[in-house]
Order: C-alpha cells, then sequence, then structure tokens
C-alpha cells in the first residue's frame, strides 16, 4: 500500500505559494502578477484537497461507508467558482488600466488620479 | 517505488519547475504557457489523490477556459520581450530573499505531522462526481445558487469596466 506522507504535500503547496508570492514582488507586469496570484490560489487548492484526503484516509479506517472529507472539496470547487467570477473582473481592470495608460507596468498605475 | 511515488515526485517537479518559469521567463505568453503546465501538474496531483471531479474542473475550468482568458488579453496587448518591464536587480533579490524566508517560517512552523495519504483500492470515492453531485445539490445548494448571482454580477462588472465611454461608442 503506498503511502504518501502529508508533509510533502504541505511542502509542496509552500513552495508553489512562495514562488507565486516572489513573482508578485519581483514582476512589474499587472498580467504576470495576476497569474502569480493564480498560483497562489492553486497551491492552497491542493492543500485543501490534500487535507480532505488525510481526513478520509483517517476516517474510513474505522468507517468504510464515511463521505469525511467531502465537505473540503466542495468548498475547493466553490473556490475555483470564486476565482473564475475573480479573473473575469480583474482582466476587466487590466484592460481598462491599458486602455487609459497604454501599459501594463504597475508603477505608472499612480497616473490614474488623473 | 510505487507508481503513485514516481507519479508525486514527477508531477511535484513539473509544477515546481514550471511555476519558476511563470516567474522568470521573459515573454508574458511565455508565462502563461507555463502556467497551464503549472496546472496541469495539479490536475496530476488531484488525480492520484483520487479527487477526480475536481481535476476535471481545474483542467477545464483553469487550463481551458482562463488561461485561454489570459492568453487572449495578452495576444490583444501585443506584449512581448522587448517591451516588458524590469525591476532593478536589487529589488529581485530582496523579494526572493523575503520569500525565502517565508517559506523556511512557514516549513518550520508546519513540518511536524504525522499524517498521511494513502490509495488503498476501493477507497476515496468521496472524490467521484456522485458523492459530489449529492451533497452539492441537497446540502450545499442555496450556496451554488447563490454563486450565481455572483456570476451575473461579475458579468456585469466586466462588461461595464471593460466598455468604452459612450461618447466614443457613437463617433
Amino acid at each position: 500500500m503506498p503511502v504518501i506522507p502529508i508533509n510533502y504535500y504541505i511542502f509542496l503547496s509552500l513552495a508553489l505559494f512562495t514562488i507565486g508570492i516572489v513573482g508578485v514582488l519581483t514582476r512589474r507586469n499587472a498580467i504576470i502578477i495576476f497569474m502569480c496570484i493564480e498560483l497562489m490560489l492553486n497551491a492552497v487548492n491542493v492543500l485543501l484537497v490534500a487535507f480532505s484526503k488525510m481526513h478520509h484516509v483517517a476516517a474510513f479506517a474505522t468507517d468504510r461507508a464515511t463521505t469525511v472529507g467531502t465537505e473540503a472539496q466542495l468548498f475547493v470547487f466553490f473556490i475555483m467558482v470564486v476565482a473564475a467570477a475573480e479573473v473575469t473582473v480583474g482582466l476587466a481592470i487590466i484592460v481598462m488600466l491599458y486602455r487609459n495608460i497604454h501599459s501594463v507596468d504597475i508603477n505608472f498605475l499612480n497616473r490614474l488620479k488623473h | 517505488m510505487h507508481i503513485n511515488e514516481i507519479l508525486f515526485w514527477f508531477l511535484t517537479a513539473l509544477a515546481l519547475f514550471s511555476a519558476m518559469m511563470v516567474v522568470f521567463s521573459k515573454n508574458p505568453v511565455h508565462s502563461v504557457l507555463w502556467l497551464i503546465m503549472v496546472f496541469m501538474a495539479i490536475t496530476g496531483h488531484y488525480i492520484i489523490m483520487n479527487a477526480q471531479f475536481l481535476a476535471i474542473v481545474n483542467m477545464i475550468v483553469y487550463a481551458g477556459a482562463i488561461m485561454v482568458l489570459f492568453l487572449f488579453v495578452i495576444m490583444f496587448m501585443n506584449l512581448n520581450a522587448e517591451s516588458e518591464p524590469q525591476k532593478s536587480k536589487w529589488m529581485k533579490f530582496a523579494a526572493v530573499l523575503s520569500g525565502g524566508s517565508l517559506m523556511l517560517i512557514l516549513i518550520a512552523a508546519l513540518k511536524d505531522n504525522d499524517g498521511f495519504i494513502s490509495s488503498m483500492r476501493g477507497e476515496g470515492s468521496i472524490g467521484l462526481i456522485k458523492n459530489l453531485g449529492k451533497v452539492l445539490f441537497t446540502e450545499y445548494v442555496v450556496p451554488f445558487e447563490i454563486s450565481s448571482i455572483l456570476f451575473l454580477s461579475a458579468m456585469v462588472g466586466a462588461v461595464v469596466l471593460a466598455k468604452k465611454e459612450s461618447s466614443t461608442i457613437v463617433s
């Protein structure tokens, strides 16, 4: 029976999350920053699914008909739904930004106040 | 080594390498393509955790719809590697340093776990569509319907934001 420790998933998720943070901090292109935010969101989703699975495996040892852990996977589903809506509005804002200042460089965002 | 562990390490390496290429590639189009690779790897992780519904949704919604939207916007703006703004070396160094120290602290705080994920046969039917659909349409039907209102408002908001001024439309 193959066993993967939950620690591996925690470290994978943390590494992906950190790469997302580094991307947000190093890049100046607004679209790349937005993509790095998506990356962080997905890192959290992976961790949530891993925890739901861990919880289910622990409960399955005593009760073979358990559905423990379903809520976490539904929560991930709702996160994906909200992320889809968020991407739509965010890209609309970036398109509006590009139309106003003809660039997606976030250092020029202070021009928006004029 | 069991096939699941080999797959786990392969997908982890693929996800981390692709995520780094998202951050470090100069061309925004390449970043989008690498991000699609990250989502493919995460979909593989969902499959080896037997969360099949989420794997399909991740594939269709993220790698399919959202990334195409990003690609469309990037090509619409005609961005390329030459016009890409860069931060100074010191800013990049400070960002990597702070991100690395954050990861170090989080790992130090979370490393003491003894939970595990096994994949026995016959187990793990919670991730299948049958179970998730049953729960979604009975217990969680109200949040499900509310999310449709969220989509409607997001659609209206996107149209209002991306619409040109009314005077320019007339002219």
